[in-house]
C-alpha cells in the first residue's frame, strides 16, 4: 500500500514544462545581469531585495520542478526544506551576530 | 527467480523502506540538506568578510596599491559569470531531459514524431551534453581563477580571496564530482544501455546536480551581483 502511494506521486513535467522553466530561469538571469548595470538601480533600495527575491524565484523552480520536489513525496520536502530552514536561520543569524544586518529599535524602546 | 524471502522488488534492485520510498533517494536528500548546512557555513563566512579586506583586489571597486601606484580593476567578471551561469542552467535542463530519456526508454514513439521527438529519447545525447556543459563551467572557473591570480588575487591576498576561493573552489569540487558521476552513467549506457529500471540511479545523479545549480544561482546572486 505505502508503495503504491509512493508510486502515485511519481509525476515528472514533460520536454514543454521544462523549456518553459528553463526559459524562465534565462529570463530572470537575463534580468538581474541587466539590473546589475544601471547605476541607478544598483544604488536604490529595491536593488538588493529585488536581486534576493528574483533569485529566490529562480532556486525554487529549480528545486519544484527539475528535482521534481512539487510532485513528490512529502518526506523529501522534509529532508529538504528543513535544514534549507535551519541554513537560511545559521546564515541570519551570523550575521545578526556579526553587525552585517541589524534591528532598529525605536528612539523609545 | 523469486524465493519466499526476497520480495520481488528488491530482486528489481528498489530498495524500499516501511515508508514506501526508496532508500537510496531519501539518503540523497538527506545529502544534500546536508550539503546546504554546509554552503550556508561558506556564504556566511563570504557575508561577514565582505567588505572587510584591508588591502585589493577587490570585488566590485578599484583599489590602488599605495606601495607601488599600481591600480587594480574590479576583479570579478560579470560578462564572463552570468555566461557560466546559464551553461549550468542548460546542463540542468539537459539533466532533467536525460532522466526523462532513461524513464521513457523503449516507448514507442507516435508515427509524426520529429527528428527532435527521436532526439528526446537519446539518453546518451543528453548525458553527454550535461556532462559537457558541466565541463564548459569548469573551463569558465579554471579562466576565472586563472585570471585572478594573474591580477594579483590568491587565496592569501586578503579576506575576500580566502572566502571566495573557498567558497567557489568548494563549489567547483562539487561540480567536478558531478562531471564525474556523470561520466560513469554515461559509461554504463554505453556499455550495457540505462534502462528503465535505472531510472533512481539517474534520478538520484540528476538531484545532485541540480543542487550543485541551486548553490551556484545563491552564489552568483550573493557574491557577484549584490556590491559591497
Amino acid at each position: 500500500m505505502a508503495h503504491e502511494s509512493a508510486h502515485a506521486e511519481h509525476y515528472h513535467p514533460t520536454w514543454k514544462e521544462y523549456k518553459w522553466v528553463a526559459l524562465i530561469l534565462t529570463l530572470i538571469t537575463v534580468a538581474e545581469v541587466w539590473a546589475y548595470y544601471i547605476p541607478e538601480l544598483v544604488a536604490s533600495r529595491v536593488f538588493v531585495p529585488g536581486l534576493l527575491i528574483m533569485s529566490a524565484v529562480k532556486f525554487v523552480m529549480v528545486v519544484m520542478y527539475y528535482m521534481h520536489l512539487k510532485y513528490d513525496h512529502k518526506l523529501f520536502r522534509a529532508l529538504f526544506a528543513g535544514p534549507l530552514v535551519v541554513a537560511i536561520i545559521t546564515i541570519m543569524g551570523l550575521l545578526f551576530l556579526f553587525s552585517k544586518i541589524a534591528i532598529r529599535l525605536s528612539a523609545g524602546a | 527467480m523469486s524465493n519466499a524471502t526476497t520480495p520481488a522488488h528488491e530482486e528489481l534492485g528498489h530498495h524500499y523502506t516501511t515508508t514506501g520510498l526508496d532508500s537510496r533517494k531519501i539518503a540523497i536528500w538527506a545529502f544534500i540538506g546536508s550539503e546546504c548546512m554546509l554552503f550556508a557555513s561558506l556564504i556566511s563566512t563570504y557575508l561577514i568578510y565582505k567588505g572587510k579586506s584591508v588591502v585589493g583586489p577587490f570585488p566590485h571597486s578599484a583599489w590602488t596599491d599605495p606601495s607601488t601606484g599600481r591600480v587594480f580593476a574590479p576583479i570579478l567578471n560579470i560578462p564572463i559569470t552570468s555566461a557560466s551561469t546559464f551553461v549550468l542552467l542548460m546542463s540542468s535542463l539537459a539533466m532533467v531531459l536525460a532522466l526523462s530519456a532513461v524513464e521513457n526508454k523503449g516507448k514507442p514513439l507516435p508515427p509524426d514524431s520529429g527528428w527532435f521527438d527521436k532526439a528526446l529519447t537519446s539518453s546518451k545525447l543528453w548525458l553527454w551534453i550535461t556532462c559537457l556543459l558541466g565541463a564548459g563551467f569548469l573551463g569558465f572557473q579554471a579562466y576565472e581563477f586563472t585570471s585572478f591570480v594573474h591580477e594579483g588575487l590568491t587565496i592569501r591576498t586578503n579576506l575576500f580571496g580566502s572566502s571566495f576561493f573557498t567558497l567557489t573552489g568548494f563549489h567547483g569540487a562539487h561540480v567536478t564530482a558531478g562531471v564525474i558521476w556523470l561520466g560513469t552513467l554515461l559509461a554504463i549506457d554505453y556499455k550495457r544501455g540505462l534502462l528503465p529500471s535505472d531510472a533512481i540511479n539517474v534520478d538520484i545523479a540528476a538531484l545532485y546536480w541540480h543542487f550543485v545549480d541551486v548553490v551556484w544561482i545563491a552564489i552568483f546572486t550573493l557574491l557577484y551581483l549584490i556590491p559591497d
